[in-house]
């Protein structure tokens, strides 16, 4: 659906965005992932033609961004990273207004404007003045704008930047319902956001592109090592778990074993080891031992952690330890 | 076209939605009647001195009320002309709105034409709201209509090619103030550039009294249909408009 080939945004002084390519297909939702400042608004303004690239093509439904802009704004829905709202229209005039800027016809208008209300939950505002709504109507508005001319594809700069939880939480559902309909991308700095709404992850720093992959596989990616998180039990009395350290150590292929977590008669491990099969070894060992095996499973890595090694920040440290526990959680 | 027709309806009801139509409404159709009331008031005073002299002066209700009127008028319309105009660009650009438009399938000429014809309208109507004060002259008196209309026409284009230049102004900045200002210094320069003719007779002199808006305004308040000026504003008008398409051209490449 979009296809964008080493696109390049070049300022006097600096480079906002340095030859980025990536693919999105039909119906997926994408994150655009970024520390602020990173040209996740450049590269989205360059594909709603809002921008023209210095260099390098971009293409959506097929169409360029440059040559055949027209055709291209036909059939994408943007929402700024301020809504881009009139304060003295009412919110029905401005559906209508933006309906019929995108080309939509009289009877087919009243119907979108209806079924856009519906789905962004805007009905109780649609005769109050813009000027007037919360933050969080405002955005709601913002993405019924974006989706008014049912386009193919949708681009969200921050679409949950400066609203409450509360509010996050239902654009975040909003957008996720979306998806079906639209192909769609949606930048943002928040990371949980991505891992709850995206199925595919671009991360940029700098201008250049890091990484773009599933938001599984980068996970994955993140370490060379696997981490497997091992609950162990016994029906007779206490497990030691200094002997079942040492035990599980011997295991061919695992590097650590850390106690994370114990209780009366049960403990959790966390269980590093080079990639590779060793969850079989591991079980047999623990059976053998005579220790129950409660639960094995792979311990989920926080994108938080691939992104700043992706991102090569420092201080990735204490939070990573952060991540980490969260992801057991 | 249909697009010019949504971004019209748009403008005119901002506009009106907001104080600013009614206000300016009000300024004009004031000061027009101020205007109106004294310049009548010295044509009457003026008959009755020749009445009490008991010699009888040439008098003409288009030539002695309907021309300085004019004049005058196309005066007030150099300064309220910027009060329309700062907000068409500047506002859109300050709240973000204008990535909606400019993301939008519409054309920039489309866009632009919108927005001027929304502020021809607004000064249209201002001026046919001036036009109750010449119901009183045409009830009491008997002056010629056509000179009357082809006063009006000047007006018109006058105001077409100031609002044309306002627009343009109004895309150079994000601040409602500074295109005002800036607009209104571009406005009264562009009329009293006529001055220098008073006592410089050179080329550069006429060519200065030539660029004047007022110059040209001349033939029209007479109530005579000169193409000459006709085109000079109409060019004028052009100019106003290419530049506002160029400079939203080139605020793509720069932002």
């Amino acid at each position: 659906m979009i296809t964008v080939t080493d696109l390049t945004k070049r300022y006097a002084r600096h480079t906002a965005v340095d030859h980025i390519s990536f693919e999105v297909h039909k119906g997926q939702i994408v994150g655009f992932l970024g520390p602020n400042g990173a040209g996740k608004t450049t590269t989205m303004r360059m594909l709603t033609c809002f921008l023209p690239p210095t260099s390098g093509t971009a293409t959506v439904a097929g169409f360029d961004v440059l040559e055949q802009s027209f055709e291209v704004k036909k059939r994408i829905g943007y929402l700024p990273e301020t809504p881009p709202l009139y304060p003295e229209m009412r919110t029905v005039e401005y559906l209508q207004f933006v309906g019929s800027l995108k080309g939509l016809a009289k009877a087919e208008l009243a119907k979108r404007v209806d079924y856009v209300c519906d789905r962004c939950a805007i009905v109780d505002v649609k005769d109050k003045l813009l000027g007037k709504l919360s933050k969080g109507y405002r955005q709601r508005v913002g993405l019924a704008q974006a989706i008014i001319h049912n386009p193919d594809v949708l681009i969200l700069d921050e679409p949950t930047s400066g609203l409450d939880p509360k509010q996050i939480n239902d654009t975040r559902e909003l957008i996720k319902s979306l998806a079906g309909d639209h192909t769609i991308i949606l930048s943002t700095h928040i990371l949980p956001e991505v891992e709850q709404t995206c199925e595919q992850v671009i991360i940029i720093n700098k201008g250049k592109l890091v990484a773009t992959d599933s938001v599984s596989n980068l996970q994955n990616r993140a370490r060379g090592a696997e981490s497997l998180l091992v609950e162990i039990g016994a029906r007779n009395g206490l497990v030691d778990p200094a002997k079942v350290q040492t035990r599980l150590e011997l295991v061919p292929g695992v590097s650590r074993v850390v106690l994370k977590n114990k209780r009366e008669n049960r403990s959790v491990f966390e269980v590093e080891s080079r990639k590779g099969l060793v969850r079989g070894d591991l079980a047999r060992s623990i059976v053998e031992a005579g220790w129950d095996l409660n639960e094995l499973r792979p311990a989920a890595v926080s994108l938080e952690e691939v992104f700043l090694q992706l991102t090569g920040n420092v201080a990735a440290a204490p939070a990573e330890e952060a991540a980490v526990t969260a992801g057991v959680k | 076209m249909r697009n010019v027709w949504v971004i019209l309806r748009k403008e005119l009801r901002s506009y009106f939605v907001s104080p600013v139509a009614y206000i300016l409404l009000a300024l004009f159709a004031v000061i027009f009647g101020f205007f109106f009331w004294n310049i009548l008031g010295f044509f009457v005073f003026r008959g009755m001195e020749s009445q009490m002299r008991g010699q009888m002066m040439p008098m003409n209700i288009n030539e002695d009320v309907i021309r300085p009127l004019l004049s005058n008028v196309s005066v007030i319309g150099l300064f309220l002309i910027p009060m329309i105009t700062m907000r068409l660009f500047a506002e859109e650009k300050r709240t973000g709105t204008i990535e909606l438009l400019a993301t939008s399938p519409v054309s920039d000429v489309e866009v632009i034409l919108g927005k001027w014809l929304s502020a021809v309208i607004l000064y249209a109507s201002m001026l046919l709201l001036t036009a109750v004060n010449f119901l009183f002259l045409f009830k009491y008196g008997h002056p010629d209509w056509k000179p009357l209309l082809i006063g009006y026409l000047g007006l018109l284009l006058q105001a077409g090619a100031l609002l044309a230049i306002g627009t343009f102004i109004s895309t150079l900045t994000k601040n409602q103030i500074i295109a005002g200002a800036v607009t209104f210094a571009v406005c009264l320069l562009l009329w009293i550039l006529e001055w220098v003719s008073g006592y410089e007779t050179a080329t550069w002199a006429r060519v200065a009294a030539y660029m004047s808006v007022i110059t040209h305004f001349e033939s029209f308040s007479k109530g005579l249909l000169d193409f000459k000026d006709a085109i000079f504003y109409v060019t004028l008008i052009f100019f106003g408009l290419f530049l506002t398409a160029r400079s939203m051209e080139s605020l793509r490449w720069r932002s």
